[in-house]
């Protein structure tokens, strides 16, 4: 199940690495233009929407809710859901849901980020609340 | 500036196998070339540009030189399963700017009986890959945000299915020849919702390649004359999250691109091939096309719509990629060459559109819930 899982590692690289620093604190970024003011997801040095270079770090509250997600129902480590969940803050990002009865997802649920373990920085996560 | 009518398909082949463990990759490429070359009745030292895409072992290096060609033109572009319909694109553009006269493109590999290569992956890699986007949970997640938003039901979904079964039954080729029900698809096992296998594509082993070329070439020929009157090519995808709506595809910058070139429009059109990876991406990409507005697909597609000589819009009519064949997991090559059967009057008299003098022929490649590329070409019978 989901939760037996061995995710991979996050390679990282100079442009993300304050990302995953800040993952190990349990703490989820984004990534804000302070030029046009939007924020993204996943962080770029670059703003994707005005290539701005003034992009700045800020911490998201880890709350959204479900855009849409599939109930994959068969793979070598068993079932899982992925989807996207569109932030309080307003980017949507791709994730699995854990922790929950994936047969119970729907769109428009509220859920929360959490943290699963790799062999290297954690990886984010989202769960219903 | 238009490629407008500036370039013909003189040449068309589609492997017969579905199963090739006998067979190299590159042997398979060589196969189809052959096949598109002497369909068109051509040899290979006429061939003077060469197309190829992320299914070409080792890219055009190795490729050009196996094939033993000697091109002045070459192009590799890699946008998944579109990758065909762009070429077909650009080599009318190289066509029309005499960078080369006759192009070659192929399409060919063992997804069944061999190793695929590996997705290249890009900077989203990091926070992407461990969430185990597949192509069935990527069109899964379009699918249940479409029915979220527009009611579209998994009956609707079925009847693309139908419609692809009851091409099939006449390709002896199809790897699925039996014509299947709304039912049959409804009981088919939920592989990643709301998604059942029967919304699923085949995997086959194969290939297909295509000759492309002048007007005046073309002409000298004795095939019956395709030619190329408008093109089209997009990419959507997450773009930082904002705004996400996977409710519709790239194929809405591609098509109309592709109808303004053409100076046609969607209710012109008498055939229509249209990538079929899974039933919500014809659904969805009939709607990103114009062929009905955005969210009323699902009634389009119903009763039969798409089936030759029942609906207004027959589509795929040699059973798709639904049915007949995925080569490689790419099906715009196969969309390419159905439309040309369409157009020269050769597809299987059962299935062949009465006067057909004007085809679509679209696809996507990708991730359709992820990041994908679009393409739209536009063909008539000159």
């Amino acid at each position: 199940m989901a939760e037996a899982k061995k995710y991979p590692a996050p390679q990282g690289n100079p442009e993300t690495a304050p990302f995953w620093e800040a993952a190990k604190q349990g703490k989820f970024l984004i990534k804000r233009c302070t030029a046009c003011g939007e924020p993204h997801y996943f962080p770029r040095a670059i703003c994707p929407f005005c290539f701005s270079d003034q992009t700045v770090w800020e911490e998201s509250s880890g709350e959204g809710e479900i855009y849409t997600f599939s109930l994959m129902r068969k793979s070598p480590t068993g079932p899982y859901a992925i989807g996207y969940v569109t932030l309080k803050e307003g980017p949507s990002v791709q994730t699995n849901f854990v922790d929950c009865e994936l047969e119970k997802l729907r769109i428009g649920q509220k859920v929360k980020v959490v943290f699963k373990p790799t062999d290297g920085a954690p990886l984010p996560f989202f769960t219903p609340v | 500036m238009t490629i407008k009518g500036k370039a013909y398909i003189a040449g068309i082949y589609e492997h017969p196998t579905r199963h090739a463990p006998d067979k190299s990759t590159a042997q398979l490429h060589a196969e189809v070339a052959k096949g598109a070359i002497e369909d068109a009745g051509l040899t290979k030292a006429d061939i003077d540009g060469y197309f190829c895409a992320g299914d070409a072992p080792g890219g055009l290096w190795p490729m050009v030189d196996y094939l033993g060609l000697r091109v002045r033109h070459m192009d590799s572009t890699e946008t998944g399963g579109c990758s065909y319909l762009i070429h077909l694109g650009h080599a009318a553009e190289a066509i029309a700017a005499g960078k080369c006269s006759i192009a070659l493109i192929t399409l060919a590999g063992k997804p069944r009986t061999g190793a695929m290569p590996p997705r290249a992956q890009g900077a989203e890699a990091d926070f992407e890959t461990a969430y185990g986007a597949t192509t069935h949970n990527a069109y899964g997640m379009c699918a249940m945000r479409h029915m979220h938003d527009y009611g579209t039901t998994s009956e609707q979904l079925a009847w693309i299915k139908v419609a692809a079964s009851h091409h099939a039954q006449y390709n002896p080729h199809a790897m699925l020849k039996d014509v299947v029900t709304v039912e049959d698809v409804l009981n088919s096992p939920m592989i990643s919702d709301p998604l059942r296998r029967m919304d699923c594509c085949v995997v086959s082993d194969g290939g297909g390649a295509l000759i492309v070329t002048t007007p005046e070439i073309a002409k000298s020929l004795k095939k019956p004359l395709v030619r190329l009157i408008g093109h089209g090519e997009a990419m959507k995808g997450p773009r930082g999250g904002k705004d996400l709506d996977l409710t519709y595809s790239a194929g809405v910058w591609s098509g109309p691109r592709a109808f303004e070139e053409a100076g046609v429009t969607p209710g012109d059109i008498k055939y229509a091939s249209i990538y079929d990876s899974f039933t919500i991406t014809v659904l969805m990409q009939l709607e990103d096309l114009g062929f009905c507005k955005k969210g009323e697909g699902g009634k389009f597609v119903s009763d039969g719509n798409l089936i030759s000589g029942v609906g207004k819009l027959p589509f795929n009519t040699d059973g798709g990629g639904l049915c007949s064949n995925h080569p490689v997991n790419r099906g715009g090559m196969t969309k390419i060459i159905e439309a040309v059967r369409q157009l020269r009057g050769e597809a299987h008299p059962k299935v062949q559109v009465p006067n057909c003098d004007l085809a679509i022929a679209h696809g996507t490649g990708g991730l359709l819930g992820v990041r994908h590329a679009a393409s739209t070409c536009i063909l008539e019978r000159a």
